[in-house]
């Protein structure tokens, strides 16, 4: 993972010099592009690792970029974005960002999203054993084990937690998991969602109330952490 | 109505005043032989004062010019004539013309300063409740960007024997700075949406437990030394509402407590349901029958063990940049008007009262809920 190249396209020099510096004092290669263009350019004249992405540039929409990238581009794309407007990052989460960042970030923050999104691109085959702590999921089996011991989940839990086992540290909109799971009729039957969510946690989270594997993304979705 | 009055437009005022007049004459004119010419000139110049107290100058001049015509023509002999024979008439004629004109102008006059007065006054409280906000923002806005100037110069600075422990010392200054900046300039967005009226609440079903749970999670340094105390219905249900609007306005209510109520003391948070149910009036037998639907209301109070508020002053913590006198901590008197306009945005409302050892916010969300706590295809 390391030595990964990393394209920062984003119109402010002060922000792109920052990540710039923060990625190369974390071994990895950056390169960065001031507009739409250049980094449309640069991406497919040299295709990166990953691509972190603002979505406000200066002579085209972000959106745009990302779906002019989504054409050939197949590895992580990750999304910078100025304000929390959730609908923003949920569209561009929905039309194939990898993950998102609202500034002001913290590097430590933008590390874990950079380290985490190249794990999942580099695992083309998922290990079938998720390891997260006390809890095991094992995906050939359809088994989930928590201290060593069997935990009985319904279908739709066990469907949940599976999608989350394969996309570890990934934020999964409400939309994409309501889709993945009842189907794309029930995208906006996000209350079914949250019975599950809830029923999910009181049987892996040691405390449901302060949950550490299913972390709730404010009004965007949700996201499972393996490890701290 | 006076107001109306005063408002309406030039063609009205004109009609109102020409028409007075005309009225006036007409019913003087039939108790000429009781009142005299001469009274009827003094009621006619009462109606072009009270006309010049309402109106503009061009309908009380034009209304001034056709009395004195009218006067002339009806009441002065020789009748039906503008033609004035005795000096005196002719003396009394031209005064009545110049004491109406004067009366209007001047009451104009009058009115304008006066108008001038209130605009002023107006404009006097607009700038001091600028210089408020001005005074507040400049001191939460450039302190911490004094802090990120000076350690970062520290830090720049070639000769200094920054050592790594003060190197340390001083980034962190940066960091909690900037926070702190950031923090302020996310409270002035808010407000700034709360004021453009287009602030639409994203509505999608909320586990409150979540909610409020996430919201204490966040808050967990800032609450190191109290403690909260959550309590939640059971078989609470599901509501319609805005996730990150709610957090912001749980996170505010409980971060203000815990800053304004002395260490060890709790923070109390309750969310319970209120159903009313609304029956169905029957049109044939008049009787209240089968249930027609039911209006659900999220109730969620917070309460805090601190001195509460100054008696009188539980309304007024909602206004913007208000303060409470002699609290030392910083912020911009801008957490709890935006509580109010998002708790407002969600047709919601929100009431602060004194409880004994401390202070209690009640907040109602009327909205819909969603009672599915299992599915039938598990």
């Amino acid at each position: 993972m390391n030595n990964a190249a990393i394209l920062v396209i984003d119109d402010e020099v002060q922000i792109r010099r920052l990540l710039e510096i923060t990625l190369e004092n974390n071994q990895f290669i950056a390169q960065s592009a001031g507009t739409a263009r250049e980094g449309l350019r640069l991406a497919s004249s040299q295709p990166p690792d990953l691509i972190i992405l603002d979505l406000d540039l200066p002579d085209d929409n972000g959106h745009n970029v990302l779906m002019k990238l989504r054409e050939w581009y197949t590895k992580p794309v990750l999304i910078l974005s100025v304000q929390s407007d959730e609908e923003d990052i949920i569209n561009a989460l929905d039309h194939g960002a990898n993950d998102y960042l609202v500034k002001p970030f913290r590097s430590g923050e933008l590390l874990a999203r950079v380290r985490s999104a190249l794990r999942g691109a580099a695992a083309e085959d998922v290990d079938p054993v998720v390891d997260a702590g006390d809890l095991q999921i094992n995906l050939a089996d359809r088994t989930v084990k928590l201290k060593g011991e069997l935990i009985k989940l319904t279908a739709t839990e066990y469907k949940l937690i599976s999608l989350f086992a394969r996309q570890e540290g990934k934020v999964l909109t409400h939309q994409y998991l309501l889709r993945e799971i009842w189907g794309p009729g029930y995208i906006n039957q996000s209350q079914y969602l949250r019975v599950f969510i809830a029923q999910l946690r009181k049987k892996i989270e040691k405390d449901p109330n302060r949950p550490t594997y299913i972390l709730t993304d404010s009004g965007v979705g949700y996201r499972f952490m393996a490890k701290d | 109505m006076f107001r109306q009055l005063i408002n309406s437009s030039k063609t009205i005022q004109i009609l109102i005043s020409t028409g007075s007049v005309v009225l006036l004459s007409a019913t003087c004119y039939f108790l000429q032989h009781h009142l005299g010419y001469k009274v009827v000139a003094f009621i006619l110049l009462l109606c072009i004062s009270l006309l010049a107290a309402l109106f503009d100058i061009i309908p009380v001049l034009l209304a001034a010019t056709l009395s004195a015509l009218i006067w002339n023509f009806f009441f002065i002999e020789p009748k039906y004539t503008f033609q004035i024979s005795t000096a005196e008439d002719g003396f009394l004629f031209a005064m009545y013309f110049i004491i109406a004109s004067i009366n209007a102008v001047l009451t104009n006059r009058i009115r304008q300063v006066e108008k001038k007065a209130r605009e002023e006054e107006e404009k006097a409280r607009t700038v001091k409740l600028y210089n408020t906000l001005l005074n507040s923002l400049s001191h939460e806005l450039k302190t911490p960007i004094a802090a990120i100037i000076s350690a970062s110069d520290n830090l720049m600075s070639p000769e200094a024997s920054v050592n790594k422990a003060n190197q340390e010392e001083l980034a962190t200054n940066i960091s909690v700075a900037a926070l702190r900046l950031n923090q302020q300039v996310e409270n002035l967005l808010s407000m700034s949406r709360i004021e453009s009226g287009f602030l639409r609440p994203r509505q999608d079903w909320v586990d409150v437990n979540e909610l409020i749970y996430e919201v204490v999670h966040r808050l967990e340094q800032q609450l190191v030394n109290h403690t909260p105390v959550i309590t939640i219905a059971d078989n609470l249900p599901l509501y319609k509402m805005d996730y990150g609007l709610m957090e912001q306005v749980l996170y505010n209510l409980i971060y203000n407590a815990s800053l304004y109520t002395p260490q060890h003391t709790d923070i109390i948070i309750r969310a319970r349901n209120k159903a009313e149910k609304v029956y169905y009036l029957d049109p044939d037998t008049e009787i209240h029958s089968e249930m027609k639907s039911e209006i659900n209301t999220l109730i969620l109070t917070i309460e805090d063990q601190g001195p509460g508020f100054p008696p009188g002053e539980t309304e007024r913590v909602f206004e913007k940049f208000y303060r409470l006198e002699h609290v030392k901590k910083g912020g911009t008197g801008l957490g709890l008007s935006i509580v109010k306009g998002f708790v407002e945005a969600h047709k919601g409302k929100i009431t602060l009262e004194n409880i004994p050892h401390g202070a209690r916010f009640t907040i109602e969300i009327p909205t819909e809920v969603s009672y599915i706590n299992f599915l039938k295809n598990e």
